[in-house]
């Protein structure tokens, strides 16, 4: 067994052990996967998700780069025409912007512009999210701007599991995969255990992670364990929440989310990024439009400030918390209120 | 005098430590300097030898050419192309950009490139998708080898050089050949690609066709550089200065570019000097930014007339092949002509097809809408396809 192997078996594995081995199973299986970008191959990643795996792969497989992001994928976009499978790390959040020339004009595009003769099978990994004490540029939410291009699949795992279960299915897929790594549960644990059978996680399908009936929090990446927090301490106001993990932004599970909305009555959705202009507003906008005659209460947001991401001294005040969530959550309650327009 | 202004300073010995050696500079860059004039073949001794049936091939495929950009050209007036960016007078570098490949090799075209592209062997009318306006790329890419043209400016210099690296990794000899303006030269990814190409020693040639103008802006606002050729020292590669309408000029450093390239010796800049005689597209007015005596100047150096020049000095001119020459031009503006005439046959069904390998619930939706808006506009899609 490899040193990355016997890593990853101890347990229970982290995020980035379960990431390191899907890398790693998808490479086995697959000598079409190629991984390339800044520190990737002898340091194995700034967050050692990579770690070992030019080792064991060799630098063609796995190689540094130079330092370039739109040159990683603009090249990896040439190596995908030739019948590679790259799968490209970012170094951070607001690292990639460089390369969203090259995301925007060609990733997202070139199997709609040759119709269907192109496919793009490339996985772009990006650490995002804050909640790490990172400074200035290194703990944006930027999901907002994959998901205003069509064309690109935007996943974000929130368990250990999922990590392992959607990255192997992103790297499986023809089509381009922005793959968001929430980098503040890079080191959280669940009982995923690599020696597991090796599960696949289908992209597009959201997962209720638990079961209520007063409201559904709807969320995603970073925010899951936040939410289910938010759950447990709801019990004590005798709130019953469900927490809808969406996994995949982009396809979007309007069926799940729509489903747990209409058996619950009311919504919040939950995300770091800035709320104006943010997912949340979409998917808001998404169940007014499907499930109206169900809700008893607005659908609300409780999303990060609409400001540039705060210093590390001060994000926790600018990050979604549980009192956030449940001071949220109980403005649903005053259905009354709404109908009588004194809701805000 | 300071030490910027005189080189040489470091002829100073110091009894002190001074970096290790293998952090001096590691290349000589002498050897990848361009010459200060640009390669020229044509009324030079030199062109005597040149083989015969080349310097024919090349002629046929210019003339082509030109005719394929006047008649696409036209087709613009008749309303058939939404636009056109004509390479009147940059047949040269297409022709020889076509030709200097192999089959297995690939070309990254820009949007003034669809000559190349045909010259490669694509159908003109597949070509001109694009610029007609019924899809974005109007071929399939892995039929001829030749990656969709590229709109946004140099993002596929760095197409090229993965493709390139995937293939040697691959173990294939395949070199990958990319177009680029002079403008281009300036963006981001052309710098990036270049990097790239020298560090992964990937069998790319870039060639730059320098026509003097990147729309209205000319090159003196474009770069200080000596030459765009100049760039690539920068790089570690090569860099060659060629005049771009002296076409077995151009077609042998490409070749041998290509070749070098395909035995693992790495990329190479090559910088063609030519011309645009015609505007930037048709809707452009180029007599805002340039006079009329500049471009008599260049029609005097037109690639064609440059050529006929030389084959007539060689008695290989005959007016049997001029005749043949020109028919074939004719055949393929004919042609052109009749189809690009006929109204293209769209499913307006096909804009929910390949955006992904499977349509999401949302694009299905969506599809379904239209759907239904095309059978109450009594217009069904279906029937429109022959
Ligand atoms: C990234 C980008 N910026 C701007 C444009 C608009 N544009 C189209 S052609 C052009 C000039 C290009 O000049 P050059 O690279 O010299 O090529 P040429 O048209 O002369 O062949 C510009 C600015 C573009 N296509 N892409």
């Amino acid at each position: 067994m490899t040193t990355t192997a016997a890593a990853a078996a101890r347990k229970p594995a982290t995020m980035a052990q379960a990431l390191t081995r899907a890398l790693h199973d998808a490479m086995a299986e697959d000598p079409s996967v190629h991984l390339m970008g800044e520190d990737v191959g002898t340091l194995g990643g700034v967050f050692r998700v990579t770690d070992g795996l030019a080792k064991e792969f060799g630098e063609d497989r796995c190689s540094d780069t130079p330092l370039a992001e739109a040159g990683i994928l603009g090249t990896a976009v040439g190596m995908a025409m030739y019948g590679l499978r790259p799968v490209v790390e970012m170094q951070f959040d607001a690292f990639a912007y460089p390369a969203f020339e090259q995301l925007i004009s060609h990733v997202s595009r070139m199997r709609n512009r040759t119709r269907g003769a192109l496919a793009m099978p490339l996985t772009i990994r990006i650490p995002y999210g804050g909640g790490i004490g990172g400074v200035e540029h290194h703990s944006d939410s930027s999901e907002a701007y994959y998901l205003a291009t069509p064309g690109l699949q935007i996943v974000t795992p929130a368990t250990v599991a999922d990590a392992y279960g959607l990255l192997r299915a992103a790297i499986a897929s023809d089509d381009p995969v922005v793959f968001l790594e929430p980098k503040r549960l890079y080191w959280s644990k669940d009982d995923w255990s690599p020696d597991a059978p090796a599960q696949v996680a289908p992209i597009g399908r959201a997962e209720i992670r638990r079961r209520g009936t007063t409201a559904t929090l709807i969320t995603y990446g970073p925010s899951l364990p936040v939410c289910l927090e938010a759950a447990e301490a709801a019990r004590a106001e005798g709130w019953d929440l469900e927490v809808l993990d969406l996994r995949s932004l982009m396809p979007f599970d309007d069926e799940t989310v729509c489903a747990s909305v209409r058996r619950t009555g009311r919504a919040v959705v939950v995300h770091e990024s800035a709320g104006f202009g943010g997912p949340g507003g979409e998917i808001a906008a998404r169940i007014t439009e499907r499930c109206f005659h169900h809700l008893e209460a607005p659908v609300l947001r409780v999303a990060g400030f609409d400001i540039p991401y705060p210093p590390p001294m001060l994000e926790r005040h600018h990050l979604p918390g549980v009192d956030r969530i449940l001071d949220t959550v109980a403005r649903l309650q005053w259905e009354s209120d709404w109908t009588e327009g004194r809701g805000e | 005098m300071t030490v910027l202004e005189q080189p040489g300073s470091s002829r100073h010995t110091s009894a002190l430590p001074g970096p290790p050696p293998d952090w001096r500079p590691r290349v000589d860059p002498a050897p990848l300097l361009p010459d200060a004039e640009p390669y020229r073949l044509l009324g030079t001794d030199a062109a005597r030898g040149l083989d015969a049936g080349l310097l024919k091939r090349l002629y046929a495929e210019l003339v082509r050419g030109r005719r394929y950009n006047t008649q696409a050209t036209a087709l613009t007036r008749q309303g058939r192309l939404a636009v056109y960016p004509s390479s009147t007078g940059q047949e040269a570098c297409q022709v020889a950009a076509a030709l200097a490949l192999e089959d297995r090799d690939w070309l990254f075209p820009s949007y003034r490139d669809t000559l190349a592209a045909v010259a490669r062997g694509l159908d003109p009318v597949q070509a001109l998708t694009l610029l007609r306006g019924d899809w974005h790329t109007g071929y399939d890419p892995h039929e001829h080898r030749i990656a969709p043209l590229c709109t946004p400016l140099a993002t596929q210099l760095p197409h090229a050089v993965g493709l390139a690296h995937a293939a040697r990794l691959k173990g294939d000899d395949v070199v990958a050949l990319a177009l680029v303006g002079d403008g281009g030269t300036s963006e981001g990814d052309f710098h990036e690609a270049l990097n790239f190409a020298a560090v992964w020693q990937a069998p790319v040639v870039f060639l730059v066709q320098n026509n003097g103008f990147a729309i209205s802006v000319p090159l003196a606002k474009q770069t200080a550089a000596p030459s765009l050729a100049h760039k690539a020292v920068g790089y570690g590669m090569p860099g060659r200065l060629v005049d771009g309408n002296d076409t077995p000029a151009l077609h042998e450093v490409l070749t041998e570019a290509v070749r070098r390239a395909r035995r693992g010796g790495g990329p190479t800049l090559i910088e063609a000097v030519t011309y645009r005689i015609e505007a930037h597209t048709n809707a452009d007015d180029a007599t805002r930014y340039r006079t009329d005596a500049e471009v008599e100047t260049w029609r005097a150096h037109d690639p064609i007339a440059l050529m006929e020049r030389e084959l007539t000095a060689r008695g290989l001119l005959t007016d049997e092949f001029a005749a043949a020459t020109r028919d074939g031009a004719e055949r393929l503006a004919a042609d052109l002509r009749e189809r690009m005439n006929q109204d293209p046959v769209l499913d307006p069904m096909d804009l929910f097809t390949h955006v992904y390998a499977q349509k999401t619930s949302q694009l299905r939706d969506q599809a379904a809408q239209l759907r239904a808006e095309l059978d109450a506009e009594q217009l069904p899609a279906q029937e429109a396809r022959p």
